[in-house]
């Protein structure tokens, strides 16, 4: 294969080509040269008729890809209301889907309803139940609450009684001596004989031990921040964990996690601890995935013009009026969005030059746009 | 840890260009350097790979559509 890649690399240099036979493309070729066994005639006319086409096939100059894209893109996403209501959820774990999350990713939302994350494991670990139901146990959040065998609430002492339920730890993985600096962190008053816990308000009155009880029930124990519950599936012979909600950096700071497939459906998270390219590469695959759940198919390129949008800026920025459009460098193609006083009157207070470069300003005053053919011009030489 | 999200799998490769390769490339594309899309001087990436403002990194991402696809980002803050 490797072989017939590189012929066919040298055919297509011949044609002075490279530049639009992507990687992908070659593959192809070189994939049908060895299935129909062609000989390097047929190569070289293969090169040249893909070559004649890929031509036609291309966006030509002047093209409103940002229209045909958002017209790709909403016109599956108007089959989807009436449908979205339907699915509730994946399994355990409820997860936003069809358009309202749509509606989350292109609108760049810092906090998104259903954060959750995969987080997968080095090779060494994929199979081992116990080490991945102890991070689980790490990562998910327990409270007092989940491992307490006798809860007492002694009105006559004043004091909170806790008896510990040591099989219950043991069964969570969690470790015994760190749950005590815990709570000895949390209280002042408290004394522990083992694993029965008594604690003292700080006045010995009954709403301050009622108000105490409450605390104690729900001192946190274990789990990462922003994190809840934890779902532990077998994904073809590989443990995974299922979170809700989600804290990227953190996890992937642990051992035995897998630094390259863990990942989170929260954007924002993903460009904070990864960078604007992944982030990019994640709206992509958040788009994506939203549109095939829901039996939808929209082209890649599409989705990848939103995606490139969004993060040419360094950082995500939203479609609309918070993002693109409200920073779009003429006036007039604000003000015809939404908002259209508050853009006018700032514009006159500052004085802002409308330069009509774009399309929106050119229908406006009535004339031609520089949009297909109206974006070539005429430029002449001076005779001298 | 810090070089450890160049090998995650949404992380594209990034490359810092010399200065002969920046004005090559600025000439191959006819592009001014402000037209290129940024990338913020505290991005992760940014900083795990030592580039500072001004620098131009080449990011080889890997694409649905082309198998491999090359695009440039200016460091700006």
């Amino acid at each position: 294969m490797q072989e017939t890649i590189e012929k066919v690399t040298k055919v297509v240099k011949k044609k002075r080509a490279q530049k639009i036979f992507t990687e992908q493309l070659i593959y192809e070729i070189a994939e049908t040269v060895e299935k129909r066994d062609l000989d390097d005639k047929e190569l070289d006319e293969l090169v040249k008729k893909v070559k004649k086409s890929y031509d036609r096939a291309k966006v030509e100059d002047g093209e409103a890809v940002g229209t045909v894209a958002a017209q790709s893109v909403g016109e599956p996403g108007t089959q989807m209301t009436m449908r979205t209501f339907h699915y509730a959820g994946v399994a355990e774990l409820n997860v936003t889907l069809g358009l309202p999350r749509l509606i989350e990713i292109v609108d760049a939302r810092k906090k998104i309803s259903t954060p959750t994350m995969a987080i997968y494991f080095e090779e060494e670990f994929r199979g081992d139940e116990e080490f991945v139901r102890t991070i689980a146990n790490q990562i998910g959040k327990s409270t007092m609450n989940d491992i307490v065998q006798d809860f007492h609430v002694n009105y006559a002492e004043m004091n909170v009684v806790v008896e510990l339920d040591m099989p219950k730890i043991e069964d969570k993985r969690l470790d015994f001596e760190d749950i005590i600096n815990r709570v000895e962190k949390a209280f002042k008053k408290v004394k522990i004989d083992n694993n029965v816990l008594s604690f003292e308000p700080a006045k010995p009155s009954i709403r301050e031990l009622r108000l105490l009880a409450d605390k104690v029930r729900d001192l946190q124990i274990s789990g990462v921040k922003n994190i809840g519950k934890v779902v532990i599936r077998k994904e073809e012979d590989e443990w995974v964990i299922h979170t809700e909600g989600s804290n990227l950096g953190a996890v992937l700071k642990m051992e035995g996690v897998d630094k390259v497939r863990t990942t989170t459906n929260d954007i924002h998270e993903v460009e904070k601890v990864l960078g604007i390219e992944a982030g990019r590469n994640a709206i992509i695959h958040e788009a994506q995935r939203t549109m095939d759940e829901q039996g939808l198919t929209v082209d890649v390129r599409h989705i990848m013009l939103v995606a490139d949008m969004m993060s040419a800026d360094g950082s995500i920025k939203s479609i609309g009026r918070h993002g693109i459009s409200g920073e779009k460098a003429s006036v007039l193609a604000r003000a015809s969005f939404e908002e259209t006083g508050k853009h006018l009157l700032r514009a006159s207070i500052r004085g802002e030059i409308d330069h009509l470069t774009g399309i929106i300003e050119n229908i406006i005053i009535g004339q031609p746009i520089p949009l297909g053919t109206g974006s070539v011009g005429v430029l002449m030489k001076q005779k001298k | 840890m810090k070089k450890d999200i160049l090998k995650h799998e949404l992380v594209p490769d990034h490359v810092i260009l010399s200065e002969s390769e920046v004005s090559k490339v600025l000439k191959k594309i006819e592009a001014h350097p402000e037209q290129l899309p940024k990338i913020k001087t505290d991005d992760p990436v940014v900083k795990s790979i030592g580039a500072e403002e001004g620098d131009i990194l080449e990011i080889t991402r890997k694409s649905a559509t082309a198998g491999k696809f090359v695009t440039y980002r200016r460091v700006h803050d």
